[in-house]
């Protein structure tokens, strides 16, 4: 089973290794871990997406709560939430294919922020699923690059995170 | 008032009420050891290897219960130290490790005796920190011994870089300080109490299984207690022993890989499982799904969640202090009205003692040829049951845990979860400094002991009269004796080949060295060894044993924990 942990941890030099390590160490799957200060500096967010099962998922837990540095630990995915992706994808976009680019763009709610002559640069948001969907709606022969961030999510309604 | 960084290492030691630090000097941690000529309130110890003075700190938390410190340089002293780290950490013993680094302007830049400590130790502590500011320091060493202690106790590493020993800050050593993303629970939830309880009164066939959790919380009395007072049987983890009397009729023995047939087939048979301070480790319940085959309830009892339901699914989990959690069972079971089916647990006593009637302990006590296991035994007697005991790694260790009948706490130490070859003699020397006046024996094979041989040098400067009890085999036997079942007897490698004369090595050292041949000198040598005339001497015993005895019981790997091999069969 998919599952998105989040965490708050003391923004400290040194604690991104502590999560990543114990991934590695303890050989859990780690689809992707995003991470960037709270709005109070002295804290990080972290995003993890991982999959295992069930007693899988509680040692992870466990052991990302047993790291000193960590302050909070959430399974998103217990409950109701909110799952962003940040993608930004460079295209071929010439002649008709820039038309249709733009088309698809639209349909997936994307955003051109960068032309060309010859490329579209493309903004998507969305969870995983749909990043993933707009990347087989349009040719694979065009996409010159993509990157994308990571999951980040948030509770829905009164749930949340905070110290 | 104003200080160095060195000072305030040594002065935020001195405040912890530390008695020993078991160091080695380098270029990096010169300031500090500058600091340690001027001071007199703590004592150092100057081992022969760092990895030593870890297991010597190591050995000395063990046995007192307190924190153990240790000091090296950074580089080569750093990555010494590694191996006495990582055996604290997987036996959850609370030590600190001052380590020195490179000035701050250098990290990174592969500058002379650099090591990224701090990753490198990183899977291998309970929490490490590298010290950018001297304004820190005092602040940091303070969170690494409240970290070290608490808990699940564990090693922590505090990094200092040269610079940091020399600048200067106002000193302040708080009395305490509160971490945001630290707090352990301690007290048991109330209602998972309740239901132990009633879990426990419920039960026809009720087994204590007691880990190093017991020692390590000093929970020992409550244990007693709590078993005596329910008439149920009790079994020990190698980690355990001592936590509950080996000479009780209720001790089963040791549990495990080489644990008592009574104490396996316990386990494997009971309806109720308290599992106190136990971490269900591999050496213990042998093969998970074997093990679940029997239908039980477990109750499992540890501070750290983590441990829970980690390799066995368990039924009452209770996040706790173990003293408190028995603590709080203990008054919840005076209260009930209930007591024990006492038919029931009478059965269960007739079938456990007809498992013990196997006497799956026994031995050749006729053999021509010294027995290890007869070794032990004699020890236990001429020491009155009383001494320290330390051992290495391999048979030898087995033996140890077997024979010798710890009746108390923190007497027994050995490298459990790592399994280090090499711990035995530095253990020793950390339980004898801190113990001066007791007895103190380290079992060990002529194979560990040469890893950590030169430690009799210290023991000599300092004057350490520990015994050294080598069960001289020839072999690893341990490794032999693997082979020798799983390996159609291809022993490769695993004779010790052109061995030293350990009484001459221990005499070069300035000790006693005393060669064993024949059982019948076996008792004279240890009477004398442990004699008032040898008192403050240290006796490098080389017992000449029986080079293929093997260790029984013996659950192989994979096997389910009642399917023990016993010596019987062979
Ligand atoms: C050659 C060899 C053979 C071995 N054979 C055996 C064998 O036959 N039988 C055997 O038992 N072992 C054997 N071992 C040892 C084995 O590898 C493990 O180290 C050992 O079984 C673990 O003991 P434990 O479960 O008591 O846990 P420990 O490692 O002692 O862990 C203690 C547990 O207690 C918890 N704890 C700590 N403090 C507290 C507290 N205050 N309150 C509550 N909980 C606390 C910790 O979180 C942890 O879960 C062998 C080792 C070697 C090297
Ligand atoms: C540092 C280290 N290296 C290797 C091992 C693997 N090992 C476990 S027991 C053993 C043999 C120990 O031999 P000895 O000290 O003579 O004890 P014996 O088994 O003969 O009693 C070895 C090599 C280990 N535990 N530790
Ligand atoms: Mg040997």
């Amino acid at each position: 089973m998919r599952h998105i942990i989040s965490l708050l941890m003391e923004n400290e030099a040194g604690a991104l290794s502590r999560v990543a390590g114990l991934f590695s160490a303890r050989a859990y799957n780690i689809e992707s871990l995003t991470v960037a200060p709270t709005e109070d500096a002295t804290l990080s967010r972290m995003t993890i997406v991982t999959t295992g099962s069930e007693e899988i998922i509680e040692q992870i837990t466990k052991q990302l709560n047993k790291l000193v540095d960590v302050i909070k630990v959430m399974d998103l995915t217990d409950g109701p939430h909110i799952e962003r992706e940040l993608m930004l994808v460079k295209v071929k976009a010439v002649g008709s294919g820039r038309e249709e680019m733009k088309r698809t763009a639209d349909i997936f709610r994307g955003r051109i922020i960068d032309v060309t002559d010859a490329t579209y640069t493309i903004e998507l948001t969305g969870a995983g699923h749909k990043l993933d969907a707009f990347l087989e709606a349009i040719d694979p022969a065009v996409i010159i690059e993509t990157v994308r961030t990571g999951a980040s999510g948030i509770g829905r309604g009164e749930r949340s995170l905070k110290v | 008032m104003e200080a160095t960084g060195a000072e305030i290492v040594v002065r935020c030691l001195a405040e912890e009420g530390v008695e020993f630090v078991f160091g080695y000097p380098g270029g990096a941690v010169l300031n500090i050891y500058d600091e340690i000529f001027k001071q007199d309130k703590f004592k150092h110890v100057l081992v022969r290897h760092e990895q030593a003075a870890v297991h010597a700190a190591d050995a000395y938390a063990r046995s007192t219960g307190r924190v153990g410190v240790a000091l090296v340089t950074s580089g080569p002293g750093v990555t010494n130290a590694v191996t006495g780290i990582a055996t604290a950490y997987m036996d959850s013993v609370p030590i600190v490790v001052v380590t020195g680094q490179v000035p701050t302007a250098a990290i990174g830049l592969d500058a002379f005796q650099e090591v990224d400590t701090v990753g490198i130790t990183r899977p291998c502590v309970k929490h490490n920190f590298l010290v950018k500011d001297v304004k820190d320091l005092a602040a940091t060493m303070k969170k690494a011994f409240i970290i070290a202690a608490t808990g699940r106790p564990g090693p922590v590493v505090v990094d200092v870089p040269k610079d940091v020993t020399y600048h200067t800050t106002d000193f302040d050593y708080p009395a305490t300080i509160e971490m945001r993303s630290y707090n352990p629970v301690v007290k048991g939830h109330t209602g998972q109490l309740k239901r132990a309880v009633q879990m426990l009164l419920e039960a026809k066939r009720p087994m204590v299984y007691a880990g190093g959790g017991v020692v390590l919380g000093d929970a020992s009395e409550h244990l007693i207690e709590l078993a005596r007072l329910l008439g149920f049987p009790v079994t020990n983890t190698l980690m355990g022993l001592g936590g509950y009397p080996a000479t009780d009729r209720q001790n089963l023995g040791m549990l495990g890989m080489h644990g008592t047939y009574e104490a396996n087939m316990a386990m494997q048979h009971c309806d109720v499982l308290l599992a106190v301070g136990a971490r269900f480790d591999d050496r213990v319940i042998g093969n998970p799904a074997h093990f679940a085959r029997e239908q039980r309830r477990i109750i499992h009892v540890d501070v750290d969640p983590s441990s829970i339901s980690k390799r066995v699914k368990v039924d009452v989990p209770i996040v706790g202090d173990v003293k408190n959690v028995l603590g709080d069972m203990l008054s919840l079971l005076k209260q009930a009205k209930e007591r024990p089916d006492s038919a029931a647990l009478n059965a269960w006593w007739t079938q456990i003692e007809l498992w013990r009637s196997k006497n799956c302990l026994n031995y050749n006590r006729n053999s021509p040829i010294i027995k290890p296991q007869y070794v032990v035994e004699k020890l236990w007697e001429v020491t009155q049951g009383d001494a320290y005991v330390t051992s290495d790694v391999g048979q030898h260790q087995m033996w140890a845990a077997q024979y010798y009948k710890f009746d108390k706490p923190r007497r027994w130490i050995n490298s459990g979860g790592l399994g280090t070859m090499g711990v035995g003699l530095p253990y020793a020397m950390g339980v004898q400094l801190a113990f001066p006046d007791a007895q103190v024996a380290c079992i060990t094979g002529e194979s560990s002991i040469q890893m950590c041989i030169q430690e009799l040098s210290t023991c000599k400067q300092y004057r350490i009269p520990v015994k050294v009890i080598t069960l001289n085999n020839r072999y690893m036997g341990m490794v032999r004796q693997w082979q020798e079942f799983f390996y159609g007897s291809r022993y490769a490698e695993s004779y010790m080949e052109s061995l030293p004369d350990f009484v001459k090595l221990a005499e070069s050292y300035g000790h006693i060295g005393m060669r064993i041949d024949k059982p019948e000198d076996v008792e004279a040598a240890l009477k004398e060894a442990f004699s008032p005339a040898l008192k403050e001497r240290l006796v490098f015993m080389d017992f000449q044993t029986d080079q293929t005895e093997n260790v029984f019981p013996m659950v192989e790997g994979g096997k389910g924990l009642s399917e023990m091999i016993l010596a019987e069969e062979l």
